[in-house]
């Protein structure tokens, strides 16, 4: 299928995020969001009220807090009323929306933000709570089960062994050793089996934080930011929700969402890529035909900070923020949702090439 | 600062969910312990089965029986069960392929430790005790050495006494801290005070607070203890009782804007017949012993406050 040229250019032209940490107990939402939402506004020098649209991911399962959501908006400012939306996602589809309403023409420029505070709950129980209630959620397996199960499956495949996993837990950690953010920093002993084949190691730290994004069309990205990271394509696809209908060792979404938005035109130098498991890297790295040469999750990725909710808008921030900071020219960004990498987005950031820059 | 403060929260409620002619079927089958699929367009057999082609979305209604027993096409040791889970010692999370079926069904395996599961190995359904109609009918599978027949027969779906719902109860537990604003707030209020936060912008002093002004979006730092006395801005008369409320009806619910507030607070008000309560009544509010916030509020006798001086706060 091919991709498809978006209508307008819409560039991230800024990226914030807070230090991901196990526990905040002494700050709610809003309060963790605050400063996150007031750096992306400082970089750009825009106010709330220059803001066209505002868009947010989280989910109030987390912290078992209802309506959460709506108290995070008082972190905006939403006086005089703004446009804003809500998704019970992560946040990357909360850009998505974002985008496009930014292509309709209707706004040039939108905030968008996801939290999550998994430190009160047990997110592991939490997200059995997304599952089939009829066939599946009456039996609570956990995330980390779930993601077993694909991982022994890639095992019996021989597309990787547990060596192969830790090594993608190392690589990961050392890498958030340069990201100041990052929960880990640094690789550690695997560790027990938490569900086997998974070790500690292999599955994400528990953590809360939030993060943000501004967006902008044209020559407003232009003015707002000295490099913007042009959003080239983006697309994001679903498959069935039953785990035994679905080839786990592979990831169709993942492949098609890429494709729609052009990953596969040409090559890109730079991956960040949403697998809360060592072995979904395994997996989303055979879909999207990643080489060596590709510099996988330069921020260590979810293995090293996995805010549910924020973790995928964060992909798209650090590959953007690479960018802005000329470390990247055209790179990959990721997020999923669901177990087993059920659901992915894609999307395509290049930065202008500094020849036509003059 | 003191500590903030945490307390447990649980979430808990029971789902009622309706069944569809498929999943009813699927279900109360199993109750019967008889396991059905569905066949798709495609001629797949999927199991469990849904209402819906998870490829074409085409309605599909063509049930089968298949086999009790089956292949783990993947598997994964779970040494540490946890609530809710189908067993309570250390079991195999597996996906089954039915005899018959072409795709797998997510359970429980029960098997004395890791080095006794692997990919392939046969297993059948041990069936609970008790069924209702219910995915937990199927107490877990086992493992058992058999031939795999792949054949199934035509089912009509048709039992006596089909279940058309699902009653599923979700429990989640939770740690909960307010954060930094409003364990302020608690705290002080634990000790019979109101204690706002001024919006360092707008200047706008709410109480209670929730850490931000909604507004301006900064942080409210500023403590500013306002009340205890204050305004009744609006109000409603309540005639119905809430379950577990220990108030008589009809009684009155009113907004109060604290002295000193620019945010009006909501509570009962009491000492004045209800049908006499009006906007501008001044109150103040009224503890009970031990009490960590009002009970409620009572007129304080003084003059009704002026219109102008709380129109803001409606």
């Amino acid at each position: 299928m091919p991709a498809n040229r978006p209508l307008r250019d819409v560039a991230v032209v800024a990226f914030g995020q807070s230090d991901h940490v196990r526990t905040s107990d002494e700050v709610s939402e809003v309060e963790m969001l605050m400063p996150v939402l007031h750096d992306v506004l400082q970089q750009t020098g825009l106010k709330t009220s220059d803001i066209g649209f505002t868009c947010s991911g989280s989910s109030d399962y987390l912290a078992g807090r209802a309506f959460s959501f709506t108290m995070a908006l008082d972190g905006v400012g939403a006086w005089p009323p703004i446009s804003e939306s809500h998704v019970e996602m992560d946040g990357a589809w909360a850009l998505y929306e974002a985008w496009v309403k930014i292509l309709t023409g209707e706004v040039d420029t939108a905030l968008v933000y996801a939290y999550g505070k998994s430190s009160p709950g047990s997110v592991r129980d939490v997200l059995t709570r997304q599952l089939d209630p009829y066939y599946v959620a009456p039996l609570w397996p956990d995330s980390v089960a779930l993601a077993a199960l694909q991982a022994q499956a890639l095992i019996d495949a021989g597309d990787t062994d547990e060596a192969a996993l830790a090594g993608v837990a190392a690589r990961s950690r050392d890498a958030a050793s340069a990201n100041p953010h990052a929960q880990l920093h640094g690789s550690r002993p695997q560790g027990d089996y938490l569900v086997r084949p998974l070790r500690t190691g292999d599955a994400p730290p528990v953590g809360d934080g939030a993060a943000a994004v501004i967006l902008a069309a044209g020559d407003r990205a232009r003015e707002i930011c000295e490099r913007p990271a042009w959003i080239r394509g983006i697309d994001h696809r679903i498959e069935a929700h039953s785990l035994g209908v679905r080839e786990l060792t592979d990831s169709p979404s993942t492949r098609l969402a890429a494709e729609r938005a052009g990953a596969f035109e040409r090559p890109v130098d730079t991956a960040e890529l949403h697998a809360p498991f060592t072995s979904q890297e395994v997996v989303l790295r055979k879909a999207l035909k990643l080489g060596d040469d590709v510099n996988i999750n330069p921020s260590g990725g979810a293995l090293a900070a996995n805010p549910v909710m924020a973790a995928g808008l964060i992909r798209i921030g650090e590959a953007a923020a690479r960018i802005h900071r000329g470390t990247s020219d055209r790179a990959l960004a990721h997020a999923t949702s669901g177990p087993c990498l059920q659901q992915n987005l894609v999307a395509v950031l290049e930065g202008e090439s500094r020849d036509s820059r003059g | 600062m003191p500590e903030v403060l945490k307390a447990p929260l649980i979430v808990e409620f029971p789902f009622t969910r309706s069944l569809g002619p498929v999943q009813s079927a699927f279900l109360t089958g199993l109750r019967e312990r008889t396991v059905l699929g569905v066949r798709t367009g495609e001629g797949k057999v999927l199991v469990p089965p849904v209402e819906y082609d998870p490829v074409t979305a085409e309605e599909i209604r063509d049930l089968v029986e298949v086999g009790a027993t089956g292949t783990v096409t993947t598997w994964a040791w779970n040494h540490e069960p946890r609530r809710g889970q189908p067993l309570d010692r250390p079991f195999a999370w597996v996906l089954v392929q039915l005899d018959g079926a072409d795709t797998g069904l997510l359970h429980a395996l029960d098997a004395p430790g890791p080095e006794a599961v692997r990919t392939g190995m046969r297993v059948r359904v041990r069936w609970a005790g008790e069924r209702t109609g219910a995915i937990t009918d199927i107490a877990c599978f086992e493992p058992y050495e058999s031939e795999t027949r792949s054949q199934v027969a035509p089912h009509d779906g048709e039992f006596e006494d089909r279940v058309s719902g699902i009653v599923a109860p979700a429990r989640l537990d939770y740690s909960y801290s307010p954060g930094r604003a409003q364990t302020r707030y608690i705290n002080a209020l634990a000790d019979r005070r109101a204690v706002g936060e001024r919006c360092p912008s707008c200047r706008k002093v709410y109480v209670p607070p929730r850490g931000a002004c909604p507004t301006c979006g900064v942080a409210t730092d500023e403590q500013v203890e306002v009340g205890p006395a204050g305004t009744v801005t609006t109000y409603c008369i309540v005639n119905i009782k809430a379950k577990n409320l220990d108030i008589e009806v009809p009684y009155v619910y009113a907004h109060i804007a604290l002295d000193g507030a620019d945010l009006a607070l909501h509570g009962r008000i009491a000492g004045i017949p209800y049908d006499q309560v009006r906007m501008g009544l001044r109150v103040e509010p009224v503890w009970s012993e031990g009490g960590r916030w009002p009970d409620h509020y009572r007129p304080t006798g003084e003059p009704d406050a002026d219109y102008d001086t709380y129109k803001e706060l409606i």
